[in-house]
C-alpha cells in the first residue's frame, strides 16, 4: 500500500467517562504527548457505544476509531463493558467480512491512572492507520468534497 | 398433508379452540401464496392452501395478531417456529392467546429459482411425488423439486418444531451437517480486497425497499431508526455507497444473536441480494467465539449478545483471525 | 422497416455507442437483467425484462439537485444539473414504453414542468422491442398495449435470424439512416406480430376486467371494507414502488455533511410510515389506507385527473416481487369487473 508521507489521519476517541477519559486528562498533565489529530468523544460507559456510532464517523472522514473503557472488572456500572467486548468483537468482525480493513477500529482498555498507557495507545493507533492510509471504503463522497 | 392441515383449521374454528386461523390464501396461480387470516369454514374450504410455495413465516403477524381478541390458530414450519419461540422469549407474543399446529416440512419452493432456471410463463404446477409438473404458456415442463428449493431449505439447520401445542406429520430433528456456513467461510478465505469488491457488487444493487427489514421475524421495533426522522438518521433512498453499507450492518447486527436465520431477508429481496450471509457471519461467529447458540431453539438460555463471561475473548482476537491478509 | 442480420447486432450497437451512450438490458450475473451501458462483449439478456424498469434511466432513484455553501455571512446556491449527455435504450418492452406516457403526464405536461425529467427524455432515445415470450405475470394488453408492435422512437423484432427495424419519429428515423442499414420488407415482421399476439391471447390477467375503477365509483371504492383483508398481509416494504415503472412519488431531502449542505430528491414509498409526513404527523395511520393509496393512485385517482388512462402498464413486475404475494391483480379482481 502507498504511505503518503504527508498523511496525518483523524481518528475518533470514543472514552468512558469514569476511566479512559480521566486516563486521557492524566496523560495531559502529565506532559505526554499524543497526535493532535486523537478527537475524544466522552460517553458515559463504553457499552453506551452504537454501532452506528462509529460507521458515522467513518462517513464524517475519520481514517480510526478507538474504544476506550474501564479494564474488564472495573466497570463503573459493573458490567458494561463486557458487554461492550462482544458486541465490538462482532462489529469489528463483520467489518473485516465486508473487506474493510480492521486495523482502522480498536478496543483498549485504560484506567484513569493509566495516562502513560492512553498516550502510548494513541500513537501506536495513529501510527497503524497512518500506515493504512486513508479511509476509503467506509467514507461518505458526500462529505469528501 | 394439505387435506390434513385444511380439516384441522376448521376443526380448531368449529370446536371452538380458536376464532380465527393464520395460514396461506391462494392466490392467482399456485405458487403465489399469501398469508392470510381465516374465519369461517366456508373461507378455510375455498381459499386456504398449503404447498410447497407457503413459504411465507407466519410468525411476525403474531405479534399483533396475538394482541387481538380470542385466540388464534397458526400453522408453524420448523424454520417459522425457532421464529415464533424467539419472539415468545422476548415477551412479543402472548402465548396463551395462539394455538399453534406445527407441520413438518421437506423444504420449500421458489418461482425465482425456477424462472431462473429459464422455465417461464408458468400458470400452474402440479406437485407430482419428487418432481412438479408445470404447465406454462409455452408448453409442460418438470422439475424436480429439489432443484427448485429455496438457499434456506438446500441448507436447512433443522426440521425439528421446537414449539407446538400438536404435531401434523412427525417431527423432524436438527441437521447438524447442513453446511449452511460454506458460503461465508468460502468469503472468509478471501482477500479484503476481494471481501470488498463482493459485497460492493451485491450491496450496490440495494433499493432501500426495506423488504428485508420488513419481513423479518426479529426486526420487530416499533419505529426503526431508519424510519424516524427525527433520529437524524433516517433514509429513504441508497443515497450513498456508506448508506448502503450502514443500512445492512446495523440492519444485521441488530438481529445479532437473536436471528433464528430463517431466511426470509434473502427470499424477499427483489435484488437477489445474499443477505442471510450477513446473519449467518454473526451466527458463526457468537458459535465459535462464545459457544454454539441457535436462536429460538429454547425458551431458557440468554442470547450471546445480552450475556458475558469475564473471561470472552477480547476484540483484538479479530486482527489474528481469518482470511488472507 | 431495416433489417440486421442477428450477427451483426453488436456491431450496430458498437457503432451507436460510438456516438452516444448506449444501454442494453443485459444479465447482471445474480439472475437478473438491467439495463446497463454497453460495452464490447456484453450480450444481450435472455429474460424477458429487466427486473428493475427503465423508469430509471429518466427518473433516477437518486438525483442531486442543488447545494448550499456557506461561507461567512454569504450562502451560494450551486445547481447541480448534469450535462445530460444524448443516450440510446436498446430492448425496451411495450409495457416500459408506455410508463414514460404515464410519467410525462405528471412530470413535463402538468405545470411546472420537471425539468431534469425533461431533460432526460429530450436526450434520450427509445428502442422498443416486441416480446417474444410474453409471461404469465404480463398482463398489458389490459391496458391496450400491444406487446407486439410497442411505440417508441424506433421499434424492434427479434427474429431468429435477424433484427428488424422500424422508425416512428423523426429523431429515430435519424438514427437508423445514419446506421445505413438493409432495407427491408414492411412485411417482415408480420408472422413474429402474429405469433407474439396469439400468446398474448393465452395471457391470465390478459382481459383483466376494470369496470368500476373510475372517477364516478371514486368514494365507493375508498370506502370499500374489503381494504382491510386485502391489506392484512402487506409488510409495508417498498418493493412494489421501487420496481413498478410508473410510480412517481419522490420526497426531497437535504443532507448536511458539516461544510455544505446537499439537496436530493430520492424515490418514495407510499408504503412507508413517514411518506407524506406532515407536522401534524401522518395522514395515513394504518398499512390499510397506505395500501389503498397505492392501489387508488394507480386505478381510480391517476384516471380521474389524466382522462381515464390507467396509472398501470402490466409489466407484471409487482406480481412477481411481492414478498407476500399481494398485487394489483388481486386487488383488480377483487373489488373490480363482478365484484364491483
Amino acid at each position: 500500500m502507498q504511505v503518503n508521507e504527508t498523511f496525518t489521519p483523524t481518528i475518533v476517541a470514543f472514552c468512558c467517562n469514569w476511566c479512559s477519559y480521566a486516563g486521557a486528562d492524566l496523560s495531559g498533565t502529565n506532559r505526554l504527548n499524543y497526535p493532535a489529530n486523537v478527537k475524544i468523544i466522552r460517553i458515559p460507559c463504553s457499552c453506551r457505544l452504537n454501532p452506528m456510532f462509529i460507521l458515522r464517523a467513518f462517513q464524517r472522514g475519520a481514517d480510526g476509531v478507538i474504544l476506550c473503557g474501564c479494564h474488564p472488572g472495573d466497570c463503573h456500572y459493573t458490567t458494561g463493558n463486557y458487554y461492550a467486548r462482544r458486541r465490538m468483537t462482532l462489529l469489528f468482525s463483520m467489518l473485516d467480512f465486508l473487506g474493510i480493513e480492521k486495523e482502522r477500529t480498536r478496543v483498549e482498555w485504560v484506567s484513569a491512572a493509566e495516562g502513560a498507557k492512553f498516550a502510548a495507545t494513541m500513537n501506536e493507533f495513529v501510527d497503524t492507520v497512518t500506515k493504512l492510509g486513508k479511509n476509503k471504503r467506509l467514507e461518505d463522497l458526500r462529505c469528501a468534497k | 398433508m394439505r387435506e390434513m392441515i385444511k380439516a384441522k383449521a376448521i376443526e380448531l374454528l368449529e370446536n371452538g379452540t380458536v376464532n380465527r386461523v393464520l395460514g396461506w390464501k391462494a392466490g392467482e396461480f399456485f405458487y403465489d401464496l399469501t398469508p392470510g387470516i381465516f374465519t369461517s369454514r366456508e373461507e378455510i374450504e375455498e381459499t386456504f392452501e398449503y404447498s410447497v410455495f407457503s413459504a411465507a413465516n407466519l410468525s411476525k403477524y403474531l405479534i399483533a395478531e396475538s394482541r387481538k381478541e380470542g385466540k388464534i390458530a397458526v400453522f408453524l414450519k420448523p424454520c417459522d417456529s425457532y421464529s415464533f419461540q424467539q419472539l415468545l422469549k422476548e415477551h412479543r407474543i402472548w402465548r396463551d392467546r395462539v394455538y399453534v399446529v406445527g407441520i413438518a416440512c421437506d423444504g420449500m419452493c421458489s418461482m425465482d429459482v425456477i424462472r431462473d432456471k429459464g422455465i417461464t410463463g408458468v400458470t400452474a404446477v402440479e406437485e407430482d411425488g419428487e418432481n412438479l409438473k408445470l404447465t406454462t404458456l409455452y408448453g409442460d415442463k418438470t422439475i424436480a423439486k429439489a432443484d427448485a428449493l429455496l438457499e434456506r431449505c438446500v441448507h436447512c439447520k433443522s426440521r425439528k418444531v421446537v414449539v407446538f401445542d400438536e404435531m401434523i406429520g412427525e417431527n423432524g430433528e436438527e441437521i447438524p451437517d447442513s453446511h449452511r456456513f460454506d458460503m461465508v467461510e468460502k468469503l472468509e478465505a478471501m482477500t479484503p480486497e476481494e471481501r470488498f469488491a463482493f459485497w460492493r457488487g451485491e450491496l450496490s444493487r440495494c433499493i432501500r425497499c426495506n423488504a428485508c427489514r420488513n419481513v423479518c421475524p426479529a426486526c420487530s421495533c416499533e419505529k426503526c431508526v431508519f424510519d424516524n426522522d427525527k433520529s437524524g438518521i433516517a433514509q429513504k433512498a441508497a443515497a450513498s455507497d456508506f448508506e448502503e453499507n450502514n443500512f445492512h450492518i446495523i440492519r444485521a447486527f441488530h438481529v445479532a444473536s437473536r436471528c433464528t436465520d430463517c431466511g426470509e431477508c434473502s427470499r424477499v429481496c427483489p435484488q437477489n441480494i445474499p443477505l442471510h450471509l450477513l446473519n449467518r457471519k454473526f451466527i458463526r461467529d457468537i458459535n465459535e467465539l462464545y459457544g454454539e447458540y441457535q436462536a429460538g431453539s429454547d425458551m431458557d438460555t440468554k442470547p450471546p449478545l445480552m450475556n458475558f463471561t469475564t473471561d470472552d475473548c477480547e476484540p483484538s482476537v479479530v486482527y489474528e483471525r481469518g482470511g488472507k491478509v | 422497416m431495416k433489417k440486421v442480420f442477428a450477427a451483426d447486432i453488436y456491431k450496430v450497437f458498437a457503432k451507436v455507442s460510438q456516438k452516444s451512450k448506449l444501454y442494453i438490458p443485459a444479465d447482471d450475473g445474480v439472475s437478473q437483467a438491467r439495463f446497463l451501458p454497453y460495452m464490447e462483449g456484453m450480450t444481450l439478456t435472455e429474460k424477458l425484462n429487466t427486473g428493475r424498469s427503465a423508469k430509471d434511466l429518466f427518473f433516477p432513484q437518486v438525483e442531486n439537485l442543488l447545494k448550499f455553501k456557506v461561507s461567512g455571512k454569504q450562502i451560494e446556491i450551486v445547481d447541480q444539473r448534469d450535462e445530460v449527455e444524448s443516450f440510446v435504450i436498446f430492448g425496451v418492452r411495450a409495457c416500459d414504453c408506455r410508463s414514460f406516457d404515464i410519467l410525462d403526464n405528471v412530470f413535463l405536461y402538468d405545470e411546472p414542468a420537471d425539468t431534469f425529467y425533461k431533460t432526460r427524455r429530450a436526450n434520450g432515445l427509445v428502442i422498443t422491442l416486441a416480446c417474444n415470450a410474453p409471461e404469465e405475470t404480463c398482463f398489458c394488453t389490459a391496458f391496450g398495449i400491444d406487446p407486439a408492435d410497442p411505440a417508441g422512437d424506433i421499434t424492434a423484432w427479434k427474429m431468429a435470424d435477424a433484427f428488424y427495424f422500424r422508425g416512428n419519429t423523426d429523431k429515430g428515423n435519424a438514427l437508423l439512416a445514419e446506421l445505413e442499414l438493409v432495407e427491408a420488407d414492411e412485411e417482415a415482421a408480420h408472422q413474429q406480430q402474429e405469433a407474439i399476439r396469439a400468446i398474448a391471447e393465452k395471457l391470465p390477467f390478459g382481459k383483466l376486467d376494470l369496470t368500476g375503477f373510475d372517477k364516478e365509483h371514486l368514494m365507493e371504492k375508498f370506502k370499500d371494507p374489503r381494504w382491510a383483508e386485502l391489506s392484512e398481509s402487506c409488510l409495508g416494504c417498498g418493493t412494489c414502488t421501487f420496481v413498478c415503472p410508473t410510480c412517481q412519488c419522490y420526497d426531497i431531502r437535504e443532507f448536511n455533511n458539516g461544510k455544505e449542505i446537499q439537496r436530493f430528491r430520492c424515490w418514495d414509498s407510499c408504503m412507508y410510515s413517514d411518506f407524506t409526513m406532515m407536522a401534524h404527523g401522518t395522514n395515513r395511520p394504518t398499512q390499510k389506507e397506505r395500501f389503498r393509496q397505492r392501489f387508488m393512485h394507480k386505478l381510480v385517482y391517476y384516471p380521474s385527473n389524466y382522462g381515464g388512462v390507467y396509472g398501470c402498464v402490466g409489466c407484471g413486475r409487482c406480481l412477481q416481487k411481492c414478498p407476500v404475494h399481494t398485487n394489483i391483480v388481486k386487488v383488480a379482481k377483487t373489488l373490480g369487473g363482478e365484484n364491483k
